[in-house]
C-alpha cells in the first residue's frame, strides 16, 4: 500500500469536464513533478460534487478544501502554496475571498442543508476504481442479500422502506418487484432507465459518472429478488463519459466475480449489458424503452400488460430509474427503518434535483423529501442573481408544471407537487425570475414535446401540434379569448386519450401556467402586451425624444439600419423594419430607449 | 468473489487507502514548512515521516504542513496533535528523529521527551 499525505480530487463529471477539468489533471501531474512531491500526493479523478456552476472543482484532502473555478494557472499556486507550504489558497475557496471562508466544503451552506444518500459517493470516490467503491461498503448489500436473505425478504425490505420510483411517477419500487417476482416465467429481466431526457435534468448522468457501481449492485439485488439473471442498462449515447465509466465498472465487477456466475459462492448468477439509446425522449417511457432494447423503433405500447407481467421480449421485467437504484444498496444494508427516518409520511428518503435557470448555485442538490422550495432556492441555491425577484420554478420538465412564488413554502414531495398541479418528475428544477414570460415557457416545453412525439398516437402527434399553434398565435399578438378555451379543451382531450405518459402529460406545462398566470395569457391576448418583455412580436423599442441627445450611436449599432435622424436632434426607430434585437437599448448611454 | 469474508478483507484493504479523505484520522503530524523550516531541512523530515508511516502500514495519521510558528531558531519544528487537540511540539528535527517519533510516539503512544520544545528551552 502506498501512503500519500494528500489526495487531490478533481471532478471528472460532464459539467467540470466541459469547463476544462481534464487539462487540470495533466497540469497537476506536471506541477507536482516539478515540485518533487509527486510521490507524496495522490491525484484522483472523481464524480460530480454538485456545485457545477463553480466548476471545475478540485478538493484537497486531508483538509477537505474545495477549490472552485480552478484554471491551469491556479494549479501552480495550489501546488506551491497548499501542497508544498501547507497554506490554503483562500481566494479559490467556495465563497471567494470572504473573511469567514471555510476550508471544509462540508461546512458551507450549499452542502450543510443537503442529505446525501443517492449521491453519497459522488465526489468522494474514484468511479473508475472498484476498490474505492468497496471501501465505502460497496457490494456489501449484494453480499448480504444473496447470502443472508431470501428474495421475499429483500422485497419485504423494499416494501417497508416505502421507496418510490425516482423517475417521476413515484410508483412504489417494492410493489413493482413483488409483481415481477410473482409472475411465473423461465426468464426475467432487470432494466435500468438511464435515458434521462428532461431539459435541464442531469442527476442520473452524475450518478452514472460518479458512482457507476451502485447501479450495478442494485440491479443485481433486483435480479436476486425477482429471479432474473440478466440486466440491461439503457443509456443515451450523448452521455459518453457515463457510458465509458459504466463499461469500466461492468468489467471490473465481472473480474471480481460480483457479476457473472455463482456470485458470492451461491447459485445466483447475474450479468449486465449496456444498450445505447439514440436520444429520443420517448425512449425514457418504459414500454418504448423496452421496444428499443428489443431492436425495434422506440415506440410505446399500450399498458396493460404491465412490464412486470409481460415486458422485455415478452418476459416479466422490472424497470427502475438510475436514482432509484442508487438508494437500494443502502436500504438493504441499513434497513427500511433507517430509510423511514428521512422524508415525509408518504414520500420517504431524499430526492436529487438538478437546479438550473435563474439561480446562483446551478448544480445538483440532494434534499430530504419535505424540504420547501424556499430552502432549495434561497438557502442551498444561493438565491436569484442580479437582485431579481423569484417568479416561479418549473419541476417535472415537459410533463410537469410550475410552482408560483405564492407557493414557495410548499414542502416538496410527490403528493404535494401533484396537488399544486406540478409533479416531481425526474428532478429537473428550473428557476425563473421576473424576466421570464410564462406563456413563452409553456410554448418552449410544448415545442419540445411536439419535436419528441413519436407519432404513434394521434392525440399526441396532432393534438400537441394544435396546442403549439395556438400558443404561437398568442405570443405573436394574434390570439383571441376563444384560444384560451380551446387550449383547455385540447389539453383535456390529449390527457384522456394519449397512448403513453409522454402524451398524457404533455399539456401540463400549459395547464399549470394557465392556472397560476392566466393574467399573462390575458395580457397577451387582450392588451397585446408581454408583461415580462420576452415575446418579441408584442414589443416595441421606442426612443424618448426628451432624453435622446441625437448622438447617433444607436443608429450605428443597429444591424438593420432602421434608426434614422439628424445629429443633435431626437432619432426615431422605424417599427416596420425593427427586428427587436435590443442592441440599440444596450448601446444608448442616456437611457433614452425603452422597451414596452 | 466467493464469500462475504473475501469482500470484507478487500474492503479493509481498500478503506485504508482512502482513509485520508474521511477526516476522522487519529493523529495529525504537522510539519513547519515556512522559509525558515525549509532552510533548516524540513523537507527530509517530512519525507521521513511519510516513508516511516508507509513502511509500517499506518494510514490513520495525516501528515500536513503549516507555516512559521515564530521559533525559527528551533526549526524544523513538527507538531503531533491527537484527536483532542493535545499538541506535542518537537523541535530541531531530523530524518532520524522523525523515525523515532513514529516508532515511539505514533505507534506506542510514548512522547519522545528529549526532542520536545520543553527540553530544548530549559
Amino acid at each position: 500500500m502506498e501512503f500519500y499525505r494528500a489526495h487531490v480530487l478533481i471532478c471528472a463529471g460532464t459539467g467540470c469536464t466541459s469547463s476544462g477539468s481534464a487539462t487540470l489533471f495533466t497540469e497537476f501531474e506536471k506541477c507536482l513533478q516539478e515540485a518533487g512531491i509527486d510521490k507524496e500526493v495522490k491525484l484522483v479523478k472523481t464524480g460530480c460534487f454538485g456545485l457545477c456552476a463553480e466548476g471545475p472543482i478540485v478538493v484537497v484532502y486531508p483538509e477537505g478544501a474545495m477549490y472552485c473555478r480552478v484554471t491551469a494557472e491556479d494549479v501552480t499556486e495550489i501546488v506551491t502554496e497548499h501542497l508544498v507550504k501547507g497554506r490554503i489558497v483562500s481566494r479559490l475557496l467556495e465563497g471567494g475571498a470572504k473573511d469567514d471562508v471555510k476550508a471544509d466544503a462540508g461546512e458551507t451552506e450549499f452542502f450543510k442543508k443537503q442529505t446525501r444518500v443517492a449521491l453519497q459517493n459522488c465526489g468522494r470516490i474514484n468511479p473508475e476504481v472498484i476498490d474505492e467503491y468497496i471501501a465505502y461498503d460497496g457490494y456489501a448489500a449484494l453480499g448480504k442479500a444473496v447470502t443472508e436473505m431470501t428474495p421475499e425478504q429483500v422485497i419485504q425490505v423494499m416494501l417497508d422502506s416505502g421507496l418510490r420510483g425516482r423517475g417521476g411517477a413515484g410508483f412504489p419500487t417494492g410493489r413493482k418487484w413483488d409483481f415481477a417476482r410473482k409472475s411465473p416465467s423461465d426468464k426475467k429481466y432487470v432494466c435500468c432507465n438511464a435515458d434521462e431526457g428532461d431539459p435541464g435534468a442531469f442527476m442520473d448522468r452524475s450518478i452514472l459518472e460518479g458512482d457507476p457501481h451502485v447501479v450495478l449492485e442494485a440491479m443485481a439485488i433486483a435480479g436476486y429478488a425477482i429471479g432474473s439473471d440478466q440486466g440491461y442498462i439503457y443509456v443515451r449515447a450523448e452521455y459518453p463519459i457515463a457510458v465509458n465509466r459504466l463499461k469500466i465498472a461492468i468489467e471490473q465487477a465481472r473480474e471480481y466475480g460480483l457479476l457473472g456466475k455463482n456470485i458470492f459462492g451461491t447459485d445466483f448468477s447475474f450479468d449486465i449489458d449496456i444498450r445505447l439509446g439514440a436520444g429520443a425522449f420517448v425512449c425514457g417511457e418504459e414500454t418504448a424503452l423496452m421496444t428499443s432494447i428489443e431492436g425495434h423503433r422506440g415506440e410505446p405500447r399500450p399498458r396493460p400488460p404491465f412490464p412486470a407481467v409481460k415486458g422485455l421480449f415478452e418476459k416479466p421485467t422490472i424497470l427502475n430509474n438510475v436514482e432509484t437504484y442508487a438508494n437500494i444498496p443502502q436500504i438493504i444494508l441499513k434497513g427500511a427503518d433507517w430509510f423511514n427516518t428521512i422524508g415525509t409520511e408518504k414520500s420517504k428518503g431524499t430526492k436529487v434535483f438538478a437546479v438550473g435557470g435563474k439561480i446562483k448555485n446551478t448544480g445538483l442538490v440532494e434534499i430530504p423529501m419535505g424540504t420547501t422550495l424556499r430552502e432549495i432556492v434561497y438557502d442551498i441555491g444561493g438565491g436569484i442573481p442580479n437582485g431579481k425577484k423569484f417568479k416561479a420554478a418549473q419541476t417535472g420538465g415537459p410533463s410537469g408544471g410550475c410552482i408560483p412564488a405564492s407557493l414557495i413554502d410548499t414542502p416538496i414531495d410527490y403528493d404535494s407537487l401533484i396537488q399544486i398541479g406540478s409533479m416531481m418528475g425526474s428532478g429537473g428544477l428550473i428557476v425563473m425570475d421576473e424576466d421570464t414570460c410564462m406563456v413563452d415557457i409553456a410554448k418552449f416545453f410544448l415545442e419540445f414535446t411536439v419535436d419528441e412525439s413519436c407519432g404513434k398516437c394521434p392525440p399526441c402527434r396532432i393534438g400537441t401540434k394544435r396546442m403549439l399553434e395556438i400558443l404561437e398565435k398568442i405570443t405573436t399578438g394574434k390570439g383571441e379569448l376563444k384560444d384560451i378555451d380551446d387550449l383547455y379543451e385540447l389539453a383535456a382531450g390529449i390527457k384522456a386519450s394519449a397512448l403513453c405518459g409522454l402524451g398524457q402529460t404533455a399539456p401540463n406545462p400549459v395547464l399549470s401556467t394557465l392556472r397560476y398566470f392566466k393574467d399573462e395569457y390575458i395580457a397577451h391576448v387582450v392588451d397585446k402586451k408581454c408583461p415580462a418583455g420576452v415575446c418579441k412580436a408584442l414589443l416595441q423599442y421606442k426612443i424618448k425624444p426628451d432624453l435622446c441627445r441625437g448622438c447617433s450611436l444607436c443608429a450605428k449599432k443597429c444591424p438593420v439600419n432602421c434608426i434614422n435622424g439628424q445629429i443633435k436632434s431626437p432619432f426615431v426607430i422605424d417599427q416596420d423594419k425593427c427586428i427587436k434585437c435590443g442592441t440599440c437599448m444596450d448601446s444608448c448611454k442616456f437611457g433614452a430607449i425603452v422597451r414596452e | 468473489m466467493k464469500s462475504l469474508e473475501e469482500l470484507k478483507a478487500l474492503k479493509e484493504k481498500a478503506k485504508a487507502e482512502i482513509q485520508l479523505r474521511n477526516q476522522d484520522t487519529g493523529l495529525r503530524v504537522v510539519v513547519g514548512m515556512a522559509t525558515c523550516g525549509i532552510a533548516a531541512g524540513a523537507r527530509p523530515v517530512l519525507n521521513a515521516f511519510i516513508d516511516e508511516l508507509n513502511k509500517r502500514n499506518i494510514n490513520n495519521v495525516s501528515v500536513t504542513m503549516t507555516g512559521c510558528i515564530g521559533m525559527c531558531r528551533l526549526e524544523p519544528i513538527v507538531e503531533v496533535i491527537d484527536q483532542n487537540d493535545n499538541k506535542v511540539t518537537y523541535v530541531k528535527m531530523t530524518a532520524e528523529k522523525a523515525a523515532r517519533v513514529v516508532a515511539e510516539h505514533i505507534v506506542n503512544g510514548n512522547v519522545v521527551a528529549e526532542y520536545t520544545v520543553g527540553e530544548e528551552l530549559e
